[in-house]
């Protein structure tokens, strides 16, 4: 056990330092990170049984709790997170927040951009991944929002994902986009993740997921660090 | 092979989704073996960052993390949220001090706890370790901080400020320039 995860390919990954997006050039560090061989510390995590999860959490048309809908483009995201071996990782945390439809989030620091909120909408839900590795939202597809990197920014529509994954080194935070966007090429946050591996940020319209008169439906799996073998695999050919 | 999905910022709005009041605290305020581990987070102008989020994972107080690897049946669970405070830069967390962990080696790591580092500005996170600086034996022979340059090491031991009930531990982190904070790949 003493390698169970594959060294971070820094390419997969955006640089940490990316001028374009002028906020990380304080932020990153200039020395370069110390290598450490994996001990327990990093092989294990907080795993699934941090986080109390009910079955409500993951719809955030109604997780407002006010008994009315939230307005704006229903739709469903789902997908399947697994490990750079195809494996599915089941009951995994994720985590989500977004803006709403006119692209303002609940957020006390939100306050620049004068879009209405939602009295409906809270923009956060969460959910657990199943035996497969499989989760499912039901959400509002957010609006794009301006924000103050440059000259006409706009953010892309997106929705933030957390998840947890299996072990400290699996930790991820991202941002799921959706295809065919405009403003995606001109994001310097998208376009700070090196070009061959943008598109893993990109859910695709999904006609199997999408629901009758109901609601869109958008597919985006999900890849977590892992590669080599798990514990027990090895002794097991 | 598949390739990893991309690590993206979390951006100035994370707080409405992960942590909420209370999950920087690891240990009940009843638990007579509890510490305090707080400090400022600072970027390369020497400004506090107002709105970082730190998670902290570590062992239990016998060196057991609660995992399927370890000892799942640990009532500790290990894990916290903190968020830096707007105005201040500062985040605490309420924990104990972990045990001892075996290094593959076969060495025992001095106690330590994990820390994930992101913010807005920051692509990817950044993973740090704080040891404690009256464990100086310990630290000595810690195998982790044996391969952090000598004149660095300093950024990763959190120092015991005066004698407060609980002991409180202050550990700043500096994500860019002079006494830039140590951060590891694995
Ligand atoms: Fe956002």
């Amino acid at each position: 056990m003493l390698r169970p995860y594959g060294p971070v390919v820094r390419d997969d990954h955006p640089p940490f330092s990316y001028p374009d997006y002028r906020a990380t050039v304080k932020r990153a560090p200039r020395s370069d990170l110390v290598s450490i061989l994996q001990t327990l510390s990093e092989t294990t995590g907080p795993g699934p049984g941090w986080s109390e999860v009910s079955e409500e959490d993951s719809d955030l048309t109604s997780n407002a709790g006010t008994g009315a809908a939230a307005i704006g483009e229903r739709i469903i995201v789902t997908g399947r997170v697994s490990d750079e071996m195809g494996r599915g990782i089941p009951r995994t945390l994720i985590e989500i927040w977004q803006a709403n439809a006119a692209g303002r989030y609940v957020h006390w620091r939100d306050t620049e951009f004068d879009a209405p909120l939602d009295p409906n909408f809270l923009g956060v839900g969460r959910c657990i991944t199943d035996e497969q590795g499989d989760y499912r939202f039901v959400t509002i597809k957010p609006g794009a929002y301006p924000w103050r990197n440059h000259f006409n920014a706009w953010r892309p529509a997106h929705i933030h994902f957390s998840l947890m994954g299996p072990s400290l080194g699996s930790r991820l935070v991202s941002q799921m986009y959706f295809p065919d966007d405009p403003l995606l090429d001109h994001d310097p946050i998208y376009t700070s993740v090196p070009a061959h591996a943008r598109e893993r940020l990109l859910a695709r319209y999904d006609r199997a997921v999408t629901e009758e008169a109901w609601a869109l439906g958008y597919r985006w799996d999900i890849v977590l660090r892992g590669s080599a073998a798990t514990p027990g695999e090895d002794g097991e050919g | 092979m598949r390739g990893p999905t991309p690590s993206q910022t979390v951006g100035p709005f994370f707080s409405m989704a992960l942590g909420g009041a209370g999950d920087e605290k690891i240990t009940p305020d009843d638990d007579p073996d509890r510490i305090v581990i707080e400090g400022i987070v600072f970027d390369g102008d020497r400004r506090h960052v107002e709105d970082a989020l730190l998670e902290l994972w570590q062992a239990d107080r016998t060196g057991r993390y609660r995992h399927p690897d370890d000892w799942p049946g640990s009532g500790f669970a290990g894990f916290g949220r903190a968020h830096t405070d707007f105005a201040s830069g500062r985040y605490s967390f309420q924990t104990v001090k972990p045990g001892p962990v075996p290094h593959p080696g076969g060495d025992e790591q001095a106690p330590h706890v994990s820390l994930i580092i992101q913010a807005r500005g920051m692509l990817n996170p950044l993973f740090t370790r704080v040891y404690f600086a009256d464990e100086t034996p310990a630290n000595g022979r810690d195998v982790v901080l044996g391969l952090v340059p000598v004149d660095r090491r300093h950024t990763l031991i959190a120092e015991l400020i005066g004698a407060a009930v609980p002991p409180q531990y202050h550990f700043d982190v500096r994500l860019q320039g002079e006494g830039e904070t140590v951060f590891f790949d694995f």
